[in-house]
């Protein structure tokens, strides 16, 4: 008796630090974010300063200039509709794709999702040159569909690969009962197979979605006009102007950049974690 | 209600390979309660799933209602089928499951609530309506793919191992309840199982099964006094029929008829029964053991006996079977064949 209640009391204690540890740990960098936007420089960079806390009156100085001297506001616009169109796309073609592989192509199937994954893990430092060829005679260069057209090529195949576990999951038995209860196969794929595996859409939503807003050697390649800049290279590039970084700004931009992904974050988190432990669902 | 035919159906899935399904012929009755009954591996799964069209043979014809449907997709074959592992929709409540047919295919509106509390109630989960399938135990979900099944009347029941998933107890009241819920809605019905118990209580007839083959099709008292062959007389009965090999031919006898000698006073052959073990089930002995003196020295039998007479093992008694039990199989072929005179010692 004695014994168990000390170990229920001892795990819990480790339960609690574990969570508290971590929660310090990604909160942190928000934080950070947070207090720098609103630092005057010279708090800043005052090296005697605390830098956990505002040691000076707080200004809007940072945010100023990052919506009326940058292109900011367009950059997010950008990056927001790329991140659409391209988890579209990738959906499209994903989600029949994985499904063909796992149901319909038998051993074949197998091998070809692990060619499809191993183009996955190419590095686009080895493919931006080839590829910025393609983008150039399509005459895609300096627009945003430039990115349009190279992300697929790597959302894709991930996607494939991790929605092919999620439908091998699934009971063929299901598919098999909606079609004895008058659903053609196509039918059977719409009304069975995306609804029980939509945590497993959902993660290549979201996984798409980062990739897209964290994506660089692409980005940077592809476009340089200051009005057809993804979020994350229009950043660096136009708030580190030679070696002057305007971190408050930087900060900033980061801050409000990530929030809506984290939010999407937090908002699917259970599916998200079932869409990364298919085999443990039923 | 209609008639399930097959003809020299045949299913091989990797060629060259010994099919799955080899050339069977079988015609149910008017709604029959029809059982195939065989191994794990003998093919049953392949066939049914060939009559609801999930499966594609690879040669011969099925017939349901006098017409051939080989080239019909499930949903235009007016069937239900309930799944081993009952394929209940796990993102749908239990009503929305039952009303899924009669949504598929298109049945008024109007009459889904009705149709669907008329067959909850059939099955008294009315209760459950509300609840999702993870929510329900084994035999609460059994119920509801049945009731699944019955919502849109179909002519054709195809049931793949249903009670399998569900323990001991449960079982037999299941397996109650469907022949029950058979007789009441007289639907034809074809019922797979690997368990000759089932296959025995429920059945009509029973088509025996082995690697895809029909060993015998007949009606329980049929397939279980008169077995076709070797296989279908050990598949059948526990324990098994016991096979004695006399000459050109295998002898069989079930082991509630070999019995003390003295209690027999017919025409009958006569063993010395060594008993080795002795199994005691309440209701009746298990005697195990072997056959003494001549040419079956050694032959390893069991006897299954009525309590009134108790049993030592490690002795010798006198045992018997009446020559009219006596089951004779063509020792070549394992096949059944006349019964005839033979030396027994
Ligand atoms: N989709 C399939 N592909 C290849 N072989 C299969 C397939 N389905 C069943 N089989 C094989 O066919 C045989 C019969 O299987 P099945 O019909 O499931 O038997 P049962 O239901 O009697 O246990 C088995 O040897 C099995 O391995
Ligand atoms: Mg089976």
């Amino acid at each position: 008796m004695m014994k168990t209640g000390f170990r229920e009391h001892g795990s819990r204690i480790t339960k609690g630090l574990v969570l508290f540890i971590s929660t310090v740990l990604l909160a942190f960098p928000f934080y950070w974010m947070l207090i720098a936007t609103f630092k005057q420089n010279l708090d800043l960079y005052t090296v005697e300063n605390n830098p956990f806390i505002l040691n000076a009156k707080p200004t809007l100085d940072h945010l100023r200039l990052l919506f009326n001297e940058t292109r900011y506001v367009r950059w997010l616009g950008n990056t927001a509709l790329v991140g659409v169109i391209v988890v579209v796309i990738t959906l499209l073609l994903a989600i029949p794709a994985a499904y063909a592989l796992t149901r319909l192509a038998g051993r074949w199937g197998q091998r070809l999702g692990i060619g499809i994954f191993l183009t996955y893990l190419v590095p686009p430092t080895l493919l931006f040159i080839p590829l910025s060829r393609v983008v150039a005679l399509l005459g895609l260069q300096d627009t945003i569909w430039s990115v349009v057209l190279v992300y697929p090529s790597f959302t894709v195949p991930f996607s494939i690969w991790l929605l092919m576990a999620f439908f091998k999951s699934i009971p063929r038995e299901l598919e098999d009962a909606a079609m004895v209860d008058g659903l053609t196969r196509f039918g059977a794929f719409v009304k069975m197979v995306i609804p029980i595996s939509i945590s497993g859409i959902l993660t290549v939503v979201i996984f798409t979605f980062t990739l897209v807003t964290q994506e660089f050697v692409y980005a940077l390649t592809f476009i340089s006009p200051e009005s057809q800049q993804m979020v994350g290279v229009g950043i660096p590039i136009f708030l580190v102007r030679g070696d002057v970084y305007f971190w408050g700004s930087l900060m900033a931009a980061c801050l409000i950049a990530s929030l809506p992904i984290a939010f999407l974050y937090n908002l699917f988190l259970d599916r998200f974690i079932a869409g990364f432990t298919v085999g443990a669902i039923k | 209600m209609a008639v399930v035919e097959t003809r020299n159906l045949t299913k091989v899935f990797k060629q060259g390979e010994l099919g799955a399904v080899n050339n069977v012929n079988l015609k149910t009755r008017e709604g029959e309660f029809l059982v195939f009954l065989g191994p794990s591996g003998s093919g049953k799964t392949t066939l049914l799933r060939m009559i609801a069209g999930l499966e594609m043979p690879t040669a011969g014809e099925i017939l349901i209602g006098d017409q051939v449907v080989n080239h019909l997709a499930p949903r235009e074959r007016r069937i239900a089928m309930v799944f081993q592992s009952y394929a209940l929709y796990p993102h749908l409540s239990v009503y929305k499951n039952i009303a899924f047919p009669l949504k598929a295919q298109k049945v008024k509106k109007e009459l889904h609530k009705e149709k669907v509390e008329w067959a909850a109630s059939l099955l008294g989960i009315s209760s459950l309506l509300h609840r999702k399938p993870r929510e329900l135990s084994g035999g609460e979900r059994q119920r509801v793919a049945l009731a699944r099944a019955i919502v849109r009347e179909p002519s054709v029941f195809l049931l793949d191992e249903p009670l399998s998933n569900l323990d001991a107890k449960l079982r037999l009241s299941a397996r109650e309840e469907l022949e029950r819920f058979h007789r009441r809605i007289g639907t034809t019905t074809i019922y797979v199982t690997h368990d000759q118990v089932e296959a025995m209580a429920m059945g009509d007839r029973i088509v025996v099964l082995n690697k895809g083959v029909v060993h015998h099709f007949g009606t329980p008292k049929e397939v279980y006094d008169e077995p076709a062959d070797t296989f279908v007389a050990t598949f059948l009965g526990s324990p098994p029929m016991n096979l004695i090999e006399n000459g050109d031919v295998i002898v069989g006898f079930r082991p509630e008829h070999f019995r003390l000698s003295e209690t027999l006073d017919e025409a009958k052959v006569t063993f010395k029964f060594h008993v080795e073990n002795v199994e005691y089930l309440g209701a009746e002995y298990i005697l195990s053991g072997s056959l003494l003196g001549g040419r079956f020295e050694g032959k390893e039998v069991i006897a299954r006996l009525l309590l009134g007479h108790a049993y030592e093992p490690g002795t010798t008694y006198e045992f018997a079977v009446p020559e009219r039990h006596l089951k004779f199989f063509d020792r070549s072929t394992e096949k059944r064949v006349e019964a005839r005179a033979l030396t027994w010692q």
